[in-house]
């Protein structure tokens, strides 16, 4: 039911504008923040009258911090973890929902319990693969004497390795697989008709023209929105950035702003640190805002 | 152009079996209806000749060519499905014309066939709209098209009128006749109306619990149904049914409460029958007319061209269907009269058609 009185009508903006401030206000304080100089910042209680210094700030940290390619770097690796993650999970849900093969069911609740293990609990073994992708064949031919029997032969010795630390395909892929990507495809693609697909089966398509034909387009909403969250998670990844990247070249935004963060007895600059902080707010900001219509369509409902 | 021919095809899922063993012909050219209410396996039926259900056993023969292995694609079939399942995203030009994109058609080509379907079925003003912009009636003839579009050999339609509204329905119906017609491709037509499998067949099908009970021309169903199922299933309103049994001098009917003097022509006395009667070969007489049976007037439904009068006869229920402008009161007598001629019988055990009586005389009751 829904209820039209003035009073109701008053108390539901005022509930909502609570709320807005509560969301906004940190923000506010942090672009006030950025504005004050060295002085002002570190006054106690610091003026929420902003300052004059904002665009001077602003330069700072990105020089200090060298923010231009470290948003270059987290630009391409929330971007490749994005894509990586729709084209996945699209394909993946394909597989599931559409062929039907012996353990079909078993892999699905594969994917599934991957949902009870991040990236975080798993951070030690990912590290040991990423650093060397081949050390499990390493170990395969070590255990069955393969790499014996080879070296005895041949006299080679059998040492693979193949590194991806400081890399972008290392930054990436560790993060690529997902299991709410697979769901989210997985309930859609089971929302599209059957006679959807023996239409496309009727005008001679096979498996792989009518996921590109149909159901890529289909899906668009659902690729959109879940390409932008899956941006924004990877943009704010903190902990696989700073384990795997050792050299600065591939360091992330997110991670090198703790360069600005002032250390203990240095020079209390949170101004430069607050300002940093809104260059790397900055992105995900406006990917939300592109995204925001087929983002909340792919969410809700299917268009009929 | 092609024949199709099903020879002991069964199919089941599981443990169950819908299809029991179904043999049928169907010549070139040919349009075949379908018929059957729902659950009896006719849409099974079509989705194995179309190659979208696998066949469980027997074999199905397109042009002589058995067609069990082949993808929908390799059988030559067009298929029009009851909720259109037009591609959403594409304008109704990308609809009617993927197949030939699918087959690697070029695109000019594609455009001439393109207008070409589109010029039969009147789309040209809409072929740039996309499906959610068109009407029910122009997504059905979008789904013609693009089934047309690959000039199929078989054209096979799963209940494609059943989402229209009724004028709409009637309509398409004498298109899609026109249209077979002009094509005049082998079709095969799934529905579970009637009339609109009496008025579309050149021979019809009908189907009860996944095995066919009849196949004829739509005038042969109607005027001689070979088995009490087809007998009620087809015809509007339907067959009135009648128990009775074989005696010395005719029929007893209801448990003995009514007789008939009719020949009994060979069976036997004692055998149970169901004697069935069209409500159009019923006339309302006066009752107490010699030769007729009474009956007590239930309720009257006015048609406009005609009434149905539903009547009790000693606790059975029975309709008459008279085009006479008569109105006779609820709760009145009347009498009921017909002619041995239109009498059906069937074995009260299989159902099936018992073709004893031929008579053609009024019948006198007793």
């Amino acid at each position: 039911m829904v209820e039209r009185t003035p009073i109701l009508n008053f108390l539901t903006h005022v509930i909502l504008f609570l709320g807005f401030v509560f969301c906004v206000a940190p923000f506010v304080i942090v672009v006030i923040a950025a504005s004050h100089n060295l002085k002002d910042v570190n006054d106690v209680p610091m003026s929420l009258l902003p300052g004059s210094d904002f665009w001077i700030n602003i330069k700072t940290a990105w020089t200090t911090a060298d923010l231009g390619p470290k948003l270059l770097n987290s630009f391409i690796m929330a971007a490749g973890v994005a894509a990586g993650k729709v084209i996945i999970s699209a394909l993946t849900a394909f597989s599931i929902v559409y062929f039907r093969y012996p353990g079909r069911m078993l892999i699905f609740w594969l994917v599934f319990i991957t949902l009870m293990l991040p990236l975080e609990v798993r951070i030690v073994p990912t590290y040991a693969v990423v650093a060397n992708v081949l050390s499990p064949y390493q170990t395969i031919l070590d255990l069955t004497g393969l790499s014996w029997l080879i070296e005895k032969i041949s006299g080679v010795q059998v040492s693979l390795s193949l590194g991806l630390l400081n890399s972008y395909t290392g930054l990436i892929l560790p993060l690529i697989a997902t299991a709410t990507g697979t769901f989210l495809y997985r309930q859609f693609f089971l929302t599209v008709p059957d006679e959807l697909t023996e239409a496309a089966r009727m005008d001679g398509a096979g498996a792989v023209r009518f996921f590109i034909d149909i159901l890529l387009p289909l899906s668009r909403n659902n690729m959109a929105a879940l390409g932008t969250i899956m941006f924004l998670w990877a943009w704010n990844q903190y902990l696989w950035p700073l384990l795997i990247t050792t050299d600065q070249s591939h360091a992330t935004a997110v991670t090198e702003l703790k360069q600005l963060i002032p250390n203990v007895g240095g020079i209390p600059e949170w101004n430069i640190a607050m300002a940093g902080t809104l260059i790397v707010m900055l992105p995900p900001l406006v990917v939300v805002v592109v995204m925001q219509r087929w983002f909340v369509r792919g969410l809700i409902a299917t268009e009929k | 152009m092609a024949s199709i021919t099903i020879r002991d095809v069964y199919k089941s899922y599981a443990k169950m079996q819908v299809v029991h063993g179904v043999n049928l012909d169907i010549t070139s050219g040919e349009f075949v209806v379908i018929l059957g209410p729902s659950g009896c396996g006719k849409s099974t039926l079509l989705r194995m000749i179309a190659g979208l259900e696998e066949i469980s056993g027997g074999t199905i023969a397109i042009d002589g060519a058995i067609v069990n292995r082949l993808e929908p694609r390799e059988r030559g079939c067009a298929m029009v499905f009851q909720n259109y399942a037009l591609y959403p995203h594409m304008s109704v030009a990308q609809n009617i014309g993927y197949s030939l994109k699918v087959a690697g058609v070029p695109t000019a080509e594609r455009t001439q066939r393109i207008q070409a379907v589109a010029r039969i079925l009147e789309l040209e003003q809409l072929l740039d709209r996309k499906p959610m912009a068109l009407s029910g009636g122009q997504r059905q003839r979008v789904a013609m098209g693009r089934a047309m579009i690959r000039e199929p050999k078989v054209f096979l339609f799963d209940e494609p009128l059943s989402n229209l509204d009724a004028k709409l329905r009637v309509q398409m119906r004498s298109e899609i006749r026109k249209l077979h017609r002009r094509l005049s491709a082998t079709s095969v037509f799934v529905t579970h109306d009637q009339v609109e499998a009496m008025t579309l067949a050149d021979r019809l099908v009908v189907m009860n619990g996944g095995r066919v009970e009849q196949v004829g021309t739509p005038s042969e169903i109607y005027s001689r149904p070979a088995s009490r199922f087809v007998a009620t299933f087809v015809g509007a309103p339907a067959m009135n049914m009648l128990e009775g049994e074989v005696t010395l001098d005719g029929l007893s009917l209801l448990g003995g409460s009514r007789r008939l003097a009719v020949s009994r022509a060979g069976l036997p006395v004692g055998t149970k029958v169901a004697v069935g009667i069209r409500p159009e070969a019923v006339r309302l007489v006066a009752p107490g007319t010699p030769g007729a049976l009474n009956a007590t007037v239930d309720l009257v439904e006015e048609l406009g061209a005609g009434r149905v009068v539903y009547v009790d006869l000693d606790g059975a229920a029975f309709s008459v269907m008279t085009s006479e402008a008569v109105h006779p009161a609820p709760g009145s007598a009347v009498g009921l009269q017909f002619s041995e001629a239109d009498l059906h019988f069937f074995s009260s055990e299989t159902g099936s058609r018992l073709d004893v009586f031929k008579a053609s005389v009024p019948v006198p009751a007793l």
